[in-house]
């Protein structure tokens, strides 16, 4: 299994949690990705944007904020 | 409800329920085409506390601290009351500041001018235009690398500044303290204009509360609305837009307060190219600093402070824009208007430009 990418968005302004994660996603095909926001919207932004583009996502609070789990798994060939 | 409301459907219905609400406060006294307007509200209360002294548009509007009181109750309530800030305050004050000249140059927020559309005033047209190029400009910054860097946790207390401030407000509404000089002041209320038409104080503040706690929920934002549009083709805050335009209308036509045309609008002029760019600026603005005027008075209700700095610039700005003859009235822009709208989207365009942090 890869590693991890954690993309830290924690205190950014809307839209660039959504943005940040975006760059990652667009760049990952597959794997796991943990986004660390501090806003419950930006939680509700980053899994919204994350199942649009076919990851199945995860919340969970951490201390001051929130993490984000995405995971894809590598396409069947 | 809340299920409904935290849901990509959220959205859609408190923009429909805050549609409703705005036609009716016109229909309780509220100027038309004005339910609620966070930038002609906040030059309202920027002179009833004396920042300015055009003495037609001086009132508390209880609407104002009702936004943030609703946001703020719906946020402890929730558990999403987060205390923040350190996000390049000075940055977001002086966002603050063009925003509302923007606003004044066109004479209203986004929301109104959403709400002006919805009330038959095709002036509005230009002003939401205006709106979507300052978007796409902030949305263009925001690409190459915008931004105002993170902010911080800040102790619970710190969250309570904009709260207590609202309160405050609200004291002086009912209190309506006069022991200036002459008996006029310290807080000032409008004899006759815009200032003094307005709802019954407890039904502006009802409604302020009712649409706090909504757009706390839904995270209704006009200019997110836009941006998530036209960056991520995400069109579930734009359905909240259109709702809110769509039932605003609806009821309007009903109290018979829907009057379509382009002359003898109230608070507005067709000064087309000024009503489009007063708007770019303000779009710009509000793009720059993350959020509409409503979203941020809702934010700084939940605690973020950078927020919280950027509403305080709308105030100082309001005040500014009428000391310096900037902002506009039914007979057109200002004197000093059009510079003030220039040197505003130079400021703006510098703060894009300048302002980078290198992601890792």
């Amino acid at each position: 299994m890869s590693d991890t990418i954690i993309v830290n968005a924690s205190g950014l302004s809307c839209p660039q949690p959504v943005m940040e994660t975006g760059k990652i996603l667009k760049k990952t095909p597959s794997g796991r990705v943990e986004v660390l926001v501090d806003t419950a919207t930006s939680r509700n932004n980053v899994v919204r944007v994350a199942e649009n583009k076919g990851w199945k996502a995860a919340a969970e609070e951490r201390d001051g904020g929130y993490r984000v789990i995405l995971e894809k798994q590598e396409p069947k060939t | 409800m809340d299920r409904i409301l935290t849901s990509r459907q959220g959205p859609l219905l408190a923009g429909g329920v805050l549609g409703a609400v705005a036609a009716l406060l016109v229909y309780w006294g509220n100027p038309g085409n004005m339910g609620f307007c966070v930038a002609c509200f906040t030059r309202d209360v920027a002179g009833a506390l004396g920042l300015h002294r055009a003495g037609v548009v001086q009132y508390v509007r209880p609407e104002i601290p009702g936004f943030i009181l609703g946001s703020f109750v719906s946020a402890l309530a929730f558990r999403e009351y987060a205390p923040r800030s350190g996000s390049s305050p000075i940055v977001r004050f002086f966002l603050g500041i063009c925003a509302m000249f923007g606003a004044l140059v066109f004479l209203g927020c986004p929301w109104r001018a959403y709400l002006r559309l919805a009330g038959g005033d095709w002036n509005a047209l230009y002003g939401i235009a205006g709106l979507a190029v300052g978007a796409l400009v902030g949305i263009a910054f925001l690409w190459n690398g915008f931004s105002l860097g993170a902010s911080e946790r800040n102790p619970k207390a710190a969250g309570l500044v904009m709260p207590f401030l609202a309160l405050v407000l609200l004291a002086f509404v009912f209190l309506k303290p006069l022991f200036g000089p002459g008996g006029t002041g310290p807080i000032f209320f409008s004899k006759e204009g815009p200032g003094s038409q307005h709802a019954p104080i407890l039904i502006s503040l009802a409604a302020g509360l009712i649409v706090g706690w909504l757009a706390q929920r839904s995270r209704f934002c006009t200019v997110g609305a836009l941006r998530d549009l036209f960056m991520m083709g995400d069109a579930h805050l734009f359905g909240g837009l259109v709702s809110f335009v769509v039932v605003a209308f609806a009821v309007n036509f009903v109290l018979g307060q829907f009057h379509p045309g382009f002359e003898k609008q109230p608070v507005a002029h067709t000064q087309e190219l000024w009503n489009f760019l007063g708007m770019v600026l303000s779009g710009l603005a509000f793009t720059l600093a993350g959020g509409c005027p409503g979203r941020q008075l809702i934010m700084a209700g939940e605690g973020d402070g950078d927020a919280g700095t950027f509403v305080v610039g709308m105030l100082v700005g309001a005040a500014l824009a009428h000391n310096f003859s900037a902002a506009s009235s039914g007979a057109g822009v200002g004197p000093w208007g059009i510079p003030v709208t220039i040197g505003g989207l130079v400021v703006c365009a510098l703060i894009g430009l300048g302002c980078r942090t290198k992601q890792a």
